[in-house]
């Protein structure tokens, strides 16, 4: 063997994990952008509900780093 | 492999000390670039808690309470530069963050908030910061004393306000769920709001620091290390190794602006989601 490649495929698996929030947080984000430029006033009160979803989508891409890590 | 797992198990000193952990081995970069190093050796393993990156949180401690005692003084009505620096500073997260979010009763939170952010920023930027050159929170020990301080913050206030009982029916009882499905309702937001909020809360801000200093590990380590070898690698003769190496450092400066701007946003977001957690506590009805 010439070259030796270590590791572990967890970390693959995780990245395949990633796509799933990051299409998530795209999508709160979008419509947040979509609505502030519908009505700009509204604003504050998207981003509130918008700050909870984030929250909530990219805990999926927590718990895949810390099963990531944890499960090796 | 225990190596890996324990990363998110906060334990320093004993018998993982500075050699043991393998801190003196510098590629490739792994959980080993992350290892502390003990202040003063030859004080013996007792004192090995000492280490560089609790010294690192302690300055950041430093800096932030001078930098608003500095700010803090000498007001006068028409502020010269260091008062509009510091205004606008603070107006960030009191008109930003806390008002906001937490609505007409924002005042009693400010200073937790600001004092969060400051100094989760300063020890963000010491990521970037030459003397330093490493995020304080990618230890996660750091981090889950942070979260467990917001846990404490937004579950007292809102045991505070409602009494306990009162509390948790307003935490795991959204209103207007049918009874025949508070069996799945009630345990499902009670993870989610009490168990699952603090654990991702420190998980976030961990993940982000310790993926953006091993990308710069990956960079600029890996750029010296093809600009300085004089080996051949795996056997091969492989051209353009000097310029892959120049290329690499170059591109670790994109890097570096890129962990600039994640260590705000991570300040930024770790404040907006404790006070976004605060006032959902504190919400008379959901």
């Amino acid at each position: 063997m010439l070259l030796e490649i270590s590791g572990n495929l967890n970390m693959i698996g995780y990245g395949l994990a990633t796509i799933g929030p990051g299409i998530g947080v795209a999508m709160v984000f979008s419509a947040v952008i979509n609505g502030t430029a519908r009505q700009p006033e509204a604003r504050g009160a998207m981003m509130g509900t918008a700050w909870i979803g984030f929250a909530i989508v990219e805990a999926l891409a927590i718990i895949g780093i810390a099963l990531a890590f944890v499960l090796s | 492999m225990g190596g890996l797992g324990s990363l998110l198990v906060p334990l320093e000193g004993d018998a993982t000390g500075w050699a043991a952990c393998g801190g003196e081995h510098h590629w490739p970069p792994g959980q080993t670039s992350f290892c502390s190093r003990p202040l003063f050796p030859q004080l013996g393993e007792q004192f090995s808690w000492l280490n560089n990156h609790m010294a690192q949180a302690v300055i950041a401690a430093i800096l932030v309470i001078g930098f608003w005692v500095v700010m803090a003084r000498g007001h006068s009505l028409v502020p010269g530069k260091r008062q509009a620096f510091g205004e606008m500073a603070y107006d960030l997260v009191r008109n930003g963050i806390a008002r906001d979010i937490l609505g007409h009763d924002f005042k009693p939170f400010i200073p937790y908030l600001l004092t969060l952010f400051s100094f989760i920023l300063v020890n963000n930027l010491f990521g970037e910061f030459f003397l330093f050159m490493f995020p304080t929170f990618s230890k996660i020990g750091y981090v889950y004393a942070l979260a467990l301080l917001s846990w404490l913050l937004y579950n007292g206030v809102g045991i505070r306000k409602f009494g306990f009982g009162g509390y948790m029916k307003r935490t795991c009882l959204p209103p207007g769920v049918p009874k025949a499905l508070w069996i799945i309702i009630v345990p499902l937001e009670f993870l989610s709001n009490i168990i699952v909020r603090p654990v991702t809360l420190a998980l976030r801000l961990f993940a982000n620091l310790f993926a953006g200093h091993l990308v710069v590990l990956v960079f600029v380590v890996g750029g010296s290390l093809l600009l300085t070898t004089t080996e051949r690698l795996g056997g091969f003769d492989i051209p353009l190794l000097k310029t892959a190496g120049v290329v690499s450092i170059l591109f670790s400066f994109a890097v570096f602006a890129l962990e600039l701007l994640i260590s705000f946003i991570q300040a930024y977001v770790f404040t907006v989601l404790t006070a976004q957690y605060v006032s959902s506590a504190l919400a008379e009805e959901h």
